[in-house]
């Protein structure tokens, strides 16, 4: 009779077990997914804040319309990239061009005076944070989610459920060699 | 990091509880000397004063510290900055957004309060608004989030107010035993006759009465002071930049002001401890938090690196032979690949005109918040009208243009 009851509180004490671990790889996955949804919103208020500074440093950079012209072309190039792969390219790329600008930006004192652009500087230099942090998250959370697809007993339920392994986040060359700019 | 928060948690818990049980120990044996046998009258007496403080501080506790500091909450276009900041840090660290609050005084401190990251908020002083530049804010910033994100608020200000139940329960019974002490007595061993094991219950209950509120804060100090640690750590590890917060660290340390709005109630949540009196810094054991010169030389010994086991490793040089958080939860932590470039060397140093136009920045936003009129002059200057001002026109200290008060805009949005 004892051993019956002791049997049965295994078995619930293994079910109890199986389903909160279960539940905790499905959110840690739903956590990478939402991690890389977020990626996604910063990169698209990166792209519209950039017609509205273009719209602004227009009429003070006559000589250099190009750099100008660069920005807007990187920023429709990373608009249309198909696939993270590609939208890496495309992000550093338009991150090189902003860069070009912000450069150019420093020879015009009256520029650096208005308040619409030091306004519109700080959203870009906060929504690059924002780009930079979410990838940052994303990767945390990747890392929790492979931990937990890796280590013993969960993994057993991993390979049951059939929980791939997730992809870090891995920047492309030419963005890192990209110096940090300082706009305060 | 997620692991930490994890051993972190049942720390806590294992404090709330240790605190729980001195507190139904002491009820039991204040009981026990006023009437025999009522032992479990003074537990459900404890039991219920911890449980209405502990819902209360759950509850309303963050709104009555916010209330308490005279916080004023703000939105993206009073601050931009600041709001862009913590809502940078609340991304890194994936949790909400928390509510931002300011604090009009001129003492430089930061803190958070709520009891989860849903029901978040952070507040930070004009004085260290008008102080620290970008990385540095965000450093702070990213500190707060940490606390918010370990639940330290939550922890600490249920642990606060067991300690504070212990005290007031001690209290209660040494005034009384002052008032009416020797009639209970007499009257007691009349009835019973046996005084002696009544004696050497008084005894004991006025030793567990004396003792027990110093072991209870002895026991919070230690585990605040630890959450301080953890905190820095974790924000050195979210901005993957501790020199950020090393450096801000640094400011608020240099300066010896006392935040008005802060006292000993709410002295554990600020960034550092807001109440500079000698007795106060006197003991490291008797601190909510550690000293803030060991907290700037840890972060600054990390190097380049912003994992928690490299904070672990500068820590370990302060605290020899002790360990920051369990070695499984370090070893289940590694540092992640870094989504950016490690920020390397010293950043553009600040030029005085930066700081200046920072301080005007902070300046303005509280008169706006205050209900001030911006009026923009053809000649530069910039007007600001305070709210009690009882003329339609007012002259340019400059130019002697006259300018009518309808022309102000609240928002200042004119004048930028």
């Amino acid at each position: 009779m004892l051993a019956g009851w002791i049997a049965l509180g295994v078995v619930v004490l293994l079910i109890l077990w199986f389903v909160a671990s279960y539940n905790g790889l499905v959110r840690a996955r739903n956590n990478v997914r939402n991690a890389w949804a977020q990626i996604d919103v910063q990169l698209k208020r990166r792209h519209d804040l950039i017609p509205n500074l273009v719209e602004v440093v227009k009429d003070y950079m006559g000589y250099e319309q190009e750099v100008l012209t660069n920005v807007t072309k990187a920023r429709n190039v990373a608009m249309a990239a198909q696939g993270p792969a590609q939208a890496a390219i495309a992000e550093a790329g338009l991150s090189g061009a902003l860069t070009g600008l912000y450069a150019v930006m420093e020879n015009y004192p009256d520029l650096k005076a208005n308040q619409n652009v030091s306004q519109l500087q700080e959203e870009l230099t906060s929504t690059e944070n924002k780009v930079a942090f979410a990838r940052q998250y994303y990767n945390d959370s990747v890392m929790v989610y492979n931990t937990k697809t890796e280590v013993i007993p969960t993994n057993i339920i991993a390979n049951m459920g059939g929980f791939q392994k997730a992809e870090f986040f891995q920047a492309p060359e030419e963005e890192k060699a990209v110096p940090k700019v300082d706009l305060r | 990091m997620f692991e930490l928060i994890r051993a972190n948690k049942i720390k806590s818990w294992l404090l709330i509880l240790t605190l729980t049980s001195v507190l139904v120990v002491l009820g039991w044996v204040i009981g026990e000397v006023w009437a025999p046998g009522g032992g479990v009258g003074g537990i459900a007496v404890a039991v219920v004063i911890a449980t209405v403080m502990n819902l209360l501080a759950y509850y309303a506790g963050d709104q009555m510290v916010l209330a308490m500091s005279g916080a004023r909450q703000i939105e993206h276009k009073d601050l931009p900055q600041l709001f862009n900041v913590v809502e940078e840090v609340s991304i890194a660290g994936g949790v909400p957004m928390p509510k931002v609050y300011v604090i009009d005084d001129t003492a430089m401190n930061a803190f958070a309060t709520g009891r989860d990251p849903r029901h978040a908020s952070v507040a930070i002083t004009k004085g260290l608004l008008m102080k620290l530049n970008r990385d540095e804010l965000q450093g702070v910033m990213a500190h707060e989030l940490s606390h918010i994100k370990n639940r330290d608020m939550l922890y600490m200000t249920l642990a606060a107010i067991l300690v504070g139940a212990v005290a007031l329960l001690a209290d209660m019974f040494l005034r009384g035993l002052w008032y009416s002490g020797a009639g209970v007595r007499r009257r007691r061993s009349d009835r019973e006759g046996g005084g002696g094991a009544q004696a050497v219950l008084i005894v004991i209950g006025i030793l567990a009465a004396i003792l027990a509120p110093i072991v209870a804060r002895l026991l919070y100090l230690a585990c605040s002071r630890r959450r301080e640690y953890l905190a820095d750590a974790s924000a050195a590890m979210l901005t993957r930049y501790p020199e950020g917060l090393a450096s801000a660290l640094e400011k608020i340390s240099g300066d010896r002001e006392i935040l008005e709005a802060a006292n000993r109630a709410t002295a554990h949540m600020y960034i550092v401890h807001p109440v500079k009196s000698f007795e106060e810094r006197a003991s490291a054991l008797m601190s909510t938090h550690p000293p803030v010169e060991e907290r700037i030389a840890i972060l600054r010994g990390m190097g380049h690196s912003a994992s928690m086991s490299d904070y672990q490793a500068a820590w370990q040089r302060y605290h020899k032979g002790q360990r920051l958080a369990p070695k499984a939860a370090l070893a289940a932590a590694p540092p992640p690949p870094p989504a950016r470039p490690p920020a390397e060397g010293p950043r553009a140093p600040e030029t005085q005109e930066d700081r200046l136009r920072r301080a005007h920045e902070a300046l303005d936003t509280f008169r706006r918040l205050g209900g001030f009129l911006f009026i923009p002059c053809a000649c530069g200057v910039k007007l600001k009208v305070p709210p009690g001002y009882a003329r339609p026109q007012v002259r340019c200290p400059r130019c002697g243009v006259q300018h009518s008060l309808a022309e102000g805009s609240e928002a200042g949005a004119a004048g930028q």
